[in-house]
């Protein structure tokens, strides 16, 4: 359900496997609309629920108040997801007809995937349950990405610059670099950069 | 983390913890300590970074009773102090605790406890506000950002003016999230250290810090709450929103108040629900308490997991027979809200609807099928050990030499990411059927092995953590040699506290501030019991698997393993090839192997999975971590590790 009167604020939620650094795209992300003067609240879990599982942050962007770390049910504007079938997930519980998706391609098994137990859904089952449940969604390998820029977890960082690109929050270049400036080493600022760019021009 | 240190007046993103660390500072805070524990641990983390240089002592304790003693000799020497650690850390600390409460305090003293609704991060879903009115002593509860930073700086005024400790609780969803907070200001001056303890035996600020005269001081314990309660009539941390006579009052505090305002906004019940926010949870108010409860018929207290601040409500408007009559509670004892699971904005919508017997809007119901449809025929994702985790290693050991012993041995589990090994008991190869506390697993294995002459015959093996071992282990370990237990206890030392983020313990030799410090050895300890000590590395499956096999043969004494090798997260294996792994589809035999997929089906790596077009093994080289164990499993020697020319060393 969408809420009556929040309209003006944004709900964002980026979802992935642990490791995939959720977290830290979140961090950015959220320090460039602080920044850019919105009232920004993150939820989100760390710890064992990192191990291997599925991890999720809500991110309210509102212009002027603190808003709930959980986001209601149905409730996404916009999923950043960088592993498909937890896009899937989010979207089951969050989605709505409304909803803007921005998904990696390249999959993780889960372990009763690898085990047998479980199959994991076609690419084909994928794109149309993306397309059932989206208003618009966009879906590209960022891991290759990672991986042709030497490090497959700079996927958080193409899928930010993906979401640049859309136009749906209000974030650029410009405000990427000043926030990665903050905290990175200038060898990982440019390569941090180039993942943006990268992940920018998927959006077409 | 500089961003730790903004200046005054500047908007700073900070997570909850780091808002409670900030607080502290512009406290004036000079001792923090704590013990590592989700969802606590950054409060104490985000303090280290910043400590050098500015008067500051942080501490990583051993345990959570030891972190809230050695804030107290701050305290006691006149120093504003602080003790972190996450709701089950309040029970350790709490014999202290009910001590410290009785002696009083003289520097500003805040115990933060920051709490896991849910358990999602957390084996237990217990509760510390009850320990505020068990042991007399204020308690104060965050709902947003700001507020978490304000609210610990006036935590340790609070503590001061009362002489006695205050708590600061938060939860998972406060701590682990992030808001906007505006900075306030550092104080100019520091405090010296001075311990005075020659004056009369009730005067807590210059006589002898003691629980003694026990009535006396009790007595002294509860006129402090009078001069709290004043103080919490005129608090600005309680708050009310909404029309002068709304249809229903909803009670609320810490986070689920934000959960509230969004639920009430959902509805569209601004105008017939007024939020009464509370942030002075115990003792409560009780002037500003029933002056908000004449206002409306229907009262619905919200809060996670325990009732506490509805009993508290309701002992107040019982008191009033006025305030109580005509009037209608909801809240978990009517069975409007849950008694355990942390709550959401939608579970308070959904209350808010049945009270008012109005229906939410909900998404059409083509687009709820579909979404049920879609997410029947998701797999889950269970947690596991990572790729290239040493635990998976030593269990895999476990499991071997249980099976050879055969007489059905077990292993008491403890707390730590081999939890997962109880948790889900496929990750331990189903060797781990218990599981409780800290150091609980030493302590039932030592039991276990006294149950022989009842016609017990199974051998008992436990594991604990480094951290844990140091934590909590160690009384149970003495008990056991010292009682003759016949128990393998097995440390699976992964140099760190990893779970938490790789905080340093008593085994490391750098503490929380990166100085060098002595480290306490492990299997020195364990030999100075008297035990039978073994160190091993748990990726030589060989080697660890024949000390195992030894070890349960060898009857009626303490045998100890420590199975060293660094957590594959720690900050300096992370990303960091051991081996490049490959399947050799020419060796691989797929499913005309007699193995039965043991590689991916038993083993459980993230990193080795089955390709179903090609019908073989197949490592996922974005996930391996280069660990090389998987080449030790394999029957057909089909899994291949090649050295990785620059990699690092392990240790060991």
């Amino acid at each position: 359900m969408k809420n009556k009167n929040s309209g003006l604020t944004k709900n964002l939620i980026l979802t992935g496997v642990g490791g995939q650094g959720n977290v830290m795209a979140s961090r950015a992300l959220a320090g460039m609309l602080v920044d850019a003067g919105y009232v920004v609240t993150i939820g989100e879990t760390f710890g064992m629920s990192q191990r291997g599982g599925s991890v999720m942050s809500h991110l309210r962007i509102s212009p002027d108040a603190v808003k709930s770390p959980q986001i209601p049910k149905g409730g996404a504007d916009v999923i950043v997801a960088l592993e498909p079938l937890e896009a899937l997930r989010v979207l089951t519980v969050y989605g709505n007809p409304g909803v803007s998706l921005i998904s990696n391609a390249r999959s993780i098994d889960p372990m009763g995937v690898i085990t047998g137990e479980r199959d994991y859904p076609s690419e084909e089952t994928i794109h149309e349950a993306f397309a059932r449940l989206t208003a618009r969604c966009w879906i590209f390998d960022a891991t290759a990405i990672g991986l042709v820029l030497g490090n497959p977890v700079l996927s958080n960082i193409v899928m930010i610059g993906a979401l640049a690109g859309t136009g749906l929050l209000p974030i650029d270049r410009r405000m990427f670099a000043k926030e990665i400036r903050k905290t990175l080493s200038p060898e990982k600022y440019a390569l941090n950069l180039k993942a943006f760019d990268a992940g920018c021009s998927m959006i077409k | 983390m500089t961003r730790l240190l903004s200046p005054a007046g500047s908007r700073v993103l900070f997570l909850g913890n780091e808002a409670i660390a900030r607080g502290a500072l512009e406290a004036g805070v000079s001792v923090a300590t704590g013990y590592p524990g989700t969802p606590s641990s950054e409060v104490i983390e985000s303090l280290a970074t910043v400590a050098r240089g500015r008067n500051l002592y942080v501490e990583w304790s051993v345990n959570e009773k030891v972190a809230l003693e050695v804030a107290a000799a701050a305290s006691f020497a006149g120093l504003r102090s602080m003790a972190v650690m996450k709701q089950n850390g309040v029970n350790v600390a709490s014999d202290f605790l009910l001590h410290l409460t009785a002696s009083g305090t003289r520097g500003g003293l805040v115990l933060v406890s920051c709490e896991d609704p849910g358990a999602l991060s957390s084996v237990n879903e217990g509760e510390s506000r009850y320990f505020a009115g068990m042991l007399e002593m204020p308690l104060l509860e965050p709902a947003d950002f700001q507020e978490a930073k304000d609210m610990t700086k006036w935590a340790f005024e609070l503590s001061e003016a009362i002489g006695n400790v205050v708590m600061l609780r938060s939860v998972t969803r406060m701590s682990h999230a992030s808001g906007n907070v505006i900075c306030g200001k550092f104080p100019a001056k520091t405090r010296k250290a001075v311990f005075r303890c020659d004056g009369p035996i009730m005067d807590s600020q210059t006589g002898p810090m003691i629980s003694t005269p026990v009535v006396a001081k009790h007595l002294l314990r509860q006129q402090k709450l009078k001069t709290v309660q004043a103080l919490f009539e005129k608090s600005p941390f309680n708050c009310y929103t909404g029309p002068a006579r709304p249809d229903l009052l909803l009670v609320t505090a810490s986070a689920c108040s934000l959960y509230a305002a969004e639920a009430v906004e959902m509805l569209g019940l601004q105008k017939r629900v007024g939020i009464l926010k509370i942030g002075t949870t115990w003792p409560l108010p009780p002037r500003l308490v029933s002056g908000h409860l004449r206002k409306a018929g229907k009262i619905l207290i919200v809060e996670e997991v325990m009732a506490f601040l509805e009993e508290n409500v309701k002992v107040l408007a019982a008191g009033d027979p006025k305030l109580s009559k005509g009037k209608t509670f909801f809240g978990k004892y009517d069975g409007t809200l849950p008694f355990a699971g942390e709550l959401n904005p939608d579970i308070v919508a959904d209350a808010l609807a049945k009270i008012f017997k109005i229906r939410r809007d909900a998404l059409s119901p083509s687009y709820l099928e579909e979404a049920r449809k879609t997410a029947a025929m998701l797999p889950p994702r269970e947690q596991t050990f990572c790729a290239g985790c040493p635990h998976r290693a030593s269990f895999w050991s476990i499991h071997n030499a249980i099976a050879l012993d055969s007489r059905e041995g077990f292993v008491c589990g403890d707390i730590g990411c081999y939890s997962m090994a109880a948790l889900t008991p496929a990750n331990g190869y189903w060797t781990m059927p218990t599981l409780h506390s800290m150091g609980s697993g030493t302590g039932l294995a030592g039991g276990f092995a006294k149950l022989a002459p009842f016609g017990f015959k199974k051998p008992v093996l436990t594991v604990c953590g480094d951290s844990t071992f140091y934590h909590a282990v160690i009384p149970a370990l003495i008990n056991a040699q010292h009682n003759r237990a016949d128990v393998t206890f097995i440390v699976l030392d992964n140099q760190g506290t990893a779970m938490t983020g790789f905080q340093p313990h008593p085994g490391i030799e750098v503490n929380a501030l990166k100085e060098s410090v002595p480290a306490v050895d492990i299997a020195a300890v364990c030999r100075a019991i008297g035990a039978k000590v073994t160190v091993c590395d748990p990726f030589d499956l060989a080697a660890t698997g024949a000390v195992l096999t030894d070890f349960l043969a060898e009857k009626g004494l303490l045998k100890v393993l420590i199975l060293r090798q660094a957590c594959a997260l720690s900050p300096e294996k992370k990303g960091k090839k051991t081996f490049e792994m490959k399947v050799d589809e020419e060796l691989c035999l797929g499913d005309a192997c007699g193995c039965n997929r043991l590689c991916t089906r038993i083993f459980r790596c993230p990193a080795l999975v089955w390709d179903r077009k090609k019908k073989k093994a197949a490592i996922d080289e974005v996930v391996c971590a280069g660990c090389g164990v998987c080449a030790s499993i394999c029957p057909q020697k089909a899994i291949v590790k090649t050295p990785v020319a620059s990699a690092f060393a392990s240790g060991g």
